[in-house]
């Protein structure tokens, strides 16, 4: 017997002829997974899918041992916080949320309307209307509203959008505590950092496919011996590509209009460094760092390409 | 029946439909029925026969048809149309209950905006309480009921409930009811008009169907309907952002 909540066994879907997911196979168990991937790369489809609200083209998405669609009942172990920010605006956060309590039956609804929004600390704003809220309050009254009736399975598509830091924090925090106890929390977002702070198993999604699965730091560590495209923009491009392709680390040179693109080739990891940029701007870097993958921005390599320079302005 | 329809469910249909500037355009047109009625009746105090033809066509055609439509598409639409439906629908309450809910508002804030108007537009007109009277309350009444089904039912298969809607009643309706006369059969103004002629038996409202064929067809429609409404809500799915 499997302790993973959420299976996932070959899913595909399909619109047409557009692949939105193809062939993933995944097991969420206890603690906090990060669904990681580009904008667009099928994650917020796959939570949907995960939660009920669509059915597999191919494949079976099983909750608690039980296929997902088409089964609200499912919805007694799963909190769901859409990434849609409409809410009923009309109500104050409190009648939200214990209007929340009161479609799960729960015994005490006002008593769980009260401590999930004091979990998410809204307890200070549970009067006004959402209408009024920023849209990091709406984003936590919705984490609120699904953790009141305390959920084994906690899906969360993009969570951390719209807040500040100190909230992004708090929430992280949070989800910690919950994953603690045994809940199988499972969150997506763009954002490697995020991702790296709250959990420690990941699965990478991109173009609608699983790309990674399993720790983070050793996918982290496959993902710096890839090569990496760096795009150099100075004030004499072919200058630099002579100079760089004398590198041992450089792989490849290029010119295009937009700048030299530059690939370069490390084997050697070095999981805790972590360089912003290669290239500094002061020497005439205009913008660097374009991978090819937005939220490999600025992966750290072991041996950065030098600072591009001109030497004439020396 | 407590299982059928949902409390809380309800108190948020009620204050979302009635909290929208949309609901200013559900008493437009029956204050306009008032209003004609008793600018009518001032006119033509002593005529016998107008405020038969002016409930029927007027009434049934236009003012109970219009505001249902408005009114069935909002209490689930337009919580489908902004996406906030995901919340209520992210909860273990069955769908059955989400749309019978929704049916039962519809249908008593429908009685409320055209039943109740078109008794006392009706009153005004008859001069007191009168079998016209009572046969145009109790076609409204069973108009609420029909119509809703209806147009909740559209507003959850189409986001496009309100052309839908009218399509419906223009075309189907309108011009099909009065041209063909089998589509008289198949048109829930008829069966309206054919619960509020068996009271009123009235030539002047232009009822074509028996009581009995008015309300076997009628429950027909509002059964089949939800069970539609029922079978596409339990289906409901949300795209994701990789298409």
């Amino acid at each position: 017997m499997s302790t993973a909540m959420v299976q996932v066994r070959n899913v595909s879907l399909w619109y047409g002829n557009v692949v939105a997911i193809n062939d993933i196979s995944m097991s969420i168990g206890p603690g906090v997974t990060g669904l990681l991937g580009p904008n667009g790369a099928g994650k917020s489809t796959l939570l949907h899918m995960i939660a009920g609200f669509l059915p597999p083209s191919r494949g079976e998405v099983l909750v608690g041992g039980q296929p997902s669609w088409r089964n609200p009942g499912l919805f007694r172990t799963v909190g769901l916080v859409p990434e849609h920010p409409s809410v009923y605006s009309f109500l104050t956060g409190a009648e939200f949320v214990r209007a929340t309590a009161r479609l799960h039956k729960l015994p005490d609804p006002d008593g769980a309307a009260r401590r999930a929004i004091g979990l998410v600390e809204m307890t200070g704003p549970q009067d006004r209307k959402i209408a009024t809220y920023s849209k990091g309050m709406r984003q936590r009254i919705k984490v609120a509203a699904a953790l009141v009736h305390d959920p084994e399975v906690i899906l969360l598509d993009e969570p951390f959008n719209g807040m500040d830091p100190r909230q992004r924090l708090h929430l992280m925090d949070l989800l910690h505590s919950t994953a603690a106890s045994g809940r199988t929390i499972l969150f997506s977002s763009h954002i490697l950092e995020e991702v790296e702070r709250l959990s420690g198993t990941i699965q990478v999604m991109v173009s609608g496919r699983l790309a990674a699965s399993g720790d983070f730091r050793a996918i982290r560590r496959l993902m710096t011996s890839r090569p990496h495209v760096f795009l150099v923009r100075t004030s004499d491009d072919r200058l630099l590509a002579t100079a760089l392709m004398g590198r041992p680390s450089v792989t490849g040179v290029e010119l295009t209009p937009r700048g030299v693109q530059v690939r370069t080739w490390t084997t050697a990891p070095s999981p805790g460094s972590s360089p912003a940029c290669p290239g500094t701007p002061a020497s005439g870097c205009a913008k660097c760092c374009l991978p090819t993958s937005p939220w490999r921005a600025c992966s750290p390599t072991s041996s950065p390409p030098e600072a591009p320079t001109d030497p004439r302005h020396r | 029946m407590s299982g059928m329809v949902n409390g809380t469910v309800a108190r948020i249909t009620f204050r979302a439909t009635m909290g929208r500037k949309r609901a200013l355009l559900f008493a437009i047109a029956p204050l306009i029925l008032i209003a004609v009625a008793a600018l009518l009746r001032l006119a033509h105090p002593e005529m016998r026969s107008w405020p038969a033809h002016y409930l029927g066509i007027f009434g049934f055609s236009v003012v109970l048809p219009l505001t249902a439509l408005i009114i069935g598409t909002s209490v689930l639409g337009a919580e489908i149309d902004d996406g906030s439906i995901v919340h209520l629908l992210a909860t273990p309450v069955r769908r059955s209950a989400v749309i019978l809910t929704k049916f039962a508002v519809a249908v008593a804030l429908t009685m409320i905006f055209v039943a109740l108007p078109a008794l006392l537009a009706a009153l005004i007109a008859t001069g007191g309480i009168t079998r016209l009277a009572a046969g145009v309350f109790a076609g409204a009444l069973a108009g609420s009921v029909i119509y809703s089904a209806f147009f909740v039912t559209i507003s959850v298969l189409t986001t496009r409930a309100i052309g839908v809607g009218l399509l419906y009643l223009l075309v189907w309706e309108g011009l099909l009811g009065n041209l063909v006369s089998g589509a008289s059969e198949l048109s829930i103004g008829q069966y309206s008009l054919g619960v509020a002629n068996s009271i009123a038996r009235d030539p002047g409202l232009n009822a074509h169907l028996t009581l009995t064929t008015a309300i076997v067809m009628g429950a027909a429609v509002i059964v089949a309907t939800l069970a539609l409404a029922i079978r596409a809500l339990s289906g409901f799915s949300l795209r994701g952002d990789a298409v």
